[in-house]
């Protein structure tokens, strides 16, 4: 990698408005979710979403391992984000890292908040995140892919949890940065949201902005997730829906 | 909230006034008192075995729940890692400890066989109405055919047979929720075992009776209790 000097930095934003993927400020990448594609989990889900590709698994309510993390009144949430070697440009190091295990943490929090974990005392609900290609977001992506596959699974929960990232270019506030984006924007911040209540279960965030700024940049956020959340829900729904003729015309 | 209900879990509505029952589409097996289930001995203890029912915890089922004469310290000589047996769930308790037992008609340890796992939500179908399923299969393949309430089925007969009567196992699986799954089941079996027995010249039903279909282990809940997939619109419910 050479030094990035001001002729460098590609130009994020057009005068028009347009990105460089020829989004407007406040458009999603392109998004596809598919609950179930995994036997052998109790749930699964992948997502593509731009050029991010993403498989979460769900296994449990089971036993716990290791045992020392055995709760006596609730259900542990283990949430393991992993990045492909594959998944980046230059290779990635395989294996556990501190931002690995930083948005592992910050994935299985913010699903603590929204699963009914008190049913399934002395037991755990364990969340793999693998990041197959990643283009920007992949945790807003893993978030996305895991709550469907928790879902999938059967565990109860309050409601999904849609997740993405606004973020700050050429001095505007977009939604959904891709690669470029967020390597040459001025500010990333990555929500997730529970769309019922409107709690936020995930906040956080990288660069500057002003308060203003932040205001807005949560608006549209939230904007965001009500559209990723129908089509989260409408995976859910194709994954069980009959074709009305071959199921005999009910 | 709101004045709304919402759903805990992905499933079907169902209403029934002047309640609103969610059908789980899925989700691992959630035991009840009386289930009849196959589990897969995890652990061997002094006193009790570990047993794997695919709940969301581990049973344990103690040596005075079997009819041996089991020593302390001798469970081993009974049951190993990896044997699978048929229980029954007796008692559960607020910290989710699931209480087995082997005492009772045809519960016992399973010897040979193949276990296939379907999905807990699909037992019902699994079973039939009042058994017919179950009967469907075991007529047609003469196999020996036990069903859990945990999604488990023990299958035993020639290679022939467990064959068959997991593929018609799959069929239900991916097909459960159609009308007329046990005649769409019936054909399938029907069809194999003429392509199957061309050479030997016998006929389907014949062939199905060769093997004197065996006492298939009926571990089944009264049947109304059980809940008929059909009878429910698919509304798809939302969190």
């Amino acid at each position: 990698m050479g030094s990035v000097g001001a002729k460098d930095i590609p130009v994020l934003l057009t005068p028009e408005g347009l990105r460089i993927d020829g989004r407007r400020l406040d458009e999603l990448r392109p998004l596809r979710i598919q609950a179930g594609p995994l036997h052998q989990a109790d749930g699964s889900a992948f997502v593509e979403w731009g050029a991010n590709k993403v498989m979460a698994a769900v296994y449990g309510p089971r036993e716990v391992h290791p045992r020392h993390l055995q709760q006596n009144h609730k259900a542990v949430i283990q949430c393991k984000y992993n990045m492909a070697a594959f998944s980046v440009d230059e290779r990635k190091r395989p294996g556990l890292d501190r931002r690995s295990q930083e948005i592992s943490k910050v994935i299985a929090e913010a699903f603590e908040s929204v699963v009914f974990a008190e049913e399934f005392p002395r037991t755990s609900i364990d969340v793999y995140i693998e990041v197959l290609q990643a283009n920007a977001g992949t945790r807003c992506a893993g978030l996305v892919a895991a709550s469907v596959a928790l879902a999938d699974a059967g565990i109860p929960m309050v409601d999904l949890v849609p997740a993405v990232a606004v973020g700050k270019i050429s001095g505007q506030i977009a939604l959904d940065l891709k690669k470029e984006e967020d390597n040459f924007g001025e500010a990333d911040l990555p929500m997730a949201l529970v769309p019922q209540s409107g709690r936020l279960v995930l906040l956080q965030m990288e660069g500057h902005m002003t308060p203003d700024e932040l205001s807005r940049a949560l608006d549209l956020g939230v904007v965001g997730c009500k559209a990723i959340y129908e089509k989260m829900k409408q995976a859910l729904r194709d994954r069980y829906s009959v074709d009305p003729i071959a199921a005999g015309a009910a | 909230m709101g004045g709304k209900v919402y759903a805990s879990i992905l499933g079907l509505l169902a209403p029934k006034p002047p309640f609103l029952q969610v059908i789980p589409l899925s989700g691992r097996y959630i035991p009840k008192p009386e289930d009849v289930v196959i589990g897969t001995v995890t652990d061997a203890q002094g006193t009790f075995w570990l047993l794997d029912i695919g709940a969301p915890r581990w049973a344990p089922l103690h040596m005075t729940g079997t009819p041996w004469d089991v020593q302390i310290g001798e469970t081993e000589k009974f049951l190993r890692v990896r044997d699978s047996v048929i229980v029954r769930v007796e008692n559960l308790d607020p910290t989710g400890r699931i209480g087995v037992t082997m005492l009772g008609a045809g519960l016992g340890k399973l010897e040979g066989g193949t276990i296939v796992n379907v999905s807990p939500a699909r037992i019902p179908r699994v079973v039939g109405r009042g058994g017919s399923m179950i009967e469907t299969i075991t007529r047609h393949t003469g196999a020996q055919v036990a069903v859990g309430q945990n999604g488990r089925v023990w299958i035993n007969g020639t290679p022939d047979a467990i064959l068959r009567a997991s593929e018609a196992l799959r069929l239900i699986e991916e097909q459960g929720q159609r009308r007329g799954l046990t005649e769409r089941v019936e054909s399938y079996l029907i069809s194999t075992s003429s392509s199957n027995d061309q050479g030997p010249g016998v006929a389907p039903h014949e062939s199905a009776h060769r093997d004197a279909p065996a006492h298939s282990v009926p571990p089944v809940g009264p049947a109304d209790e059980r809940i008929d997939p059909d009878s429910v619109g698919p509304a798809p419910d939302e969190y």
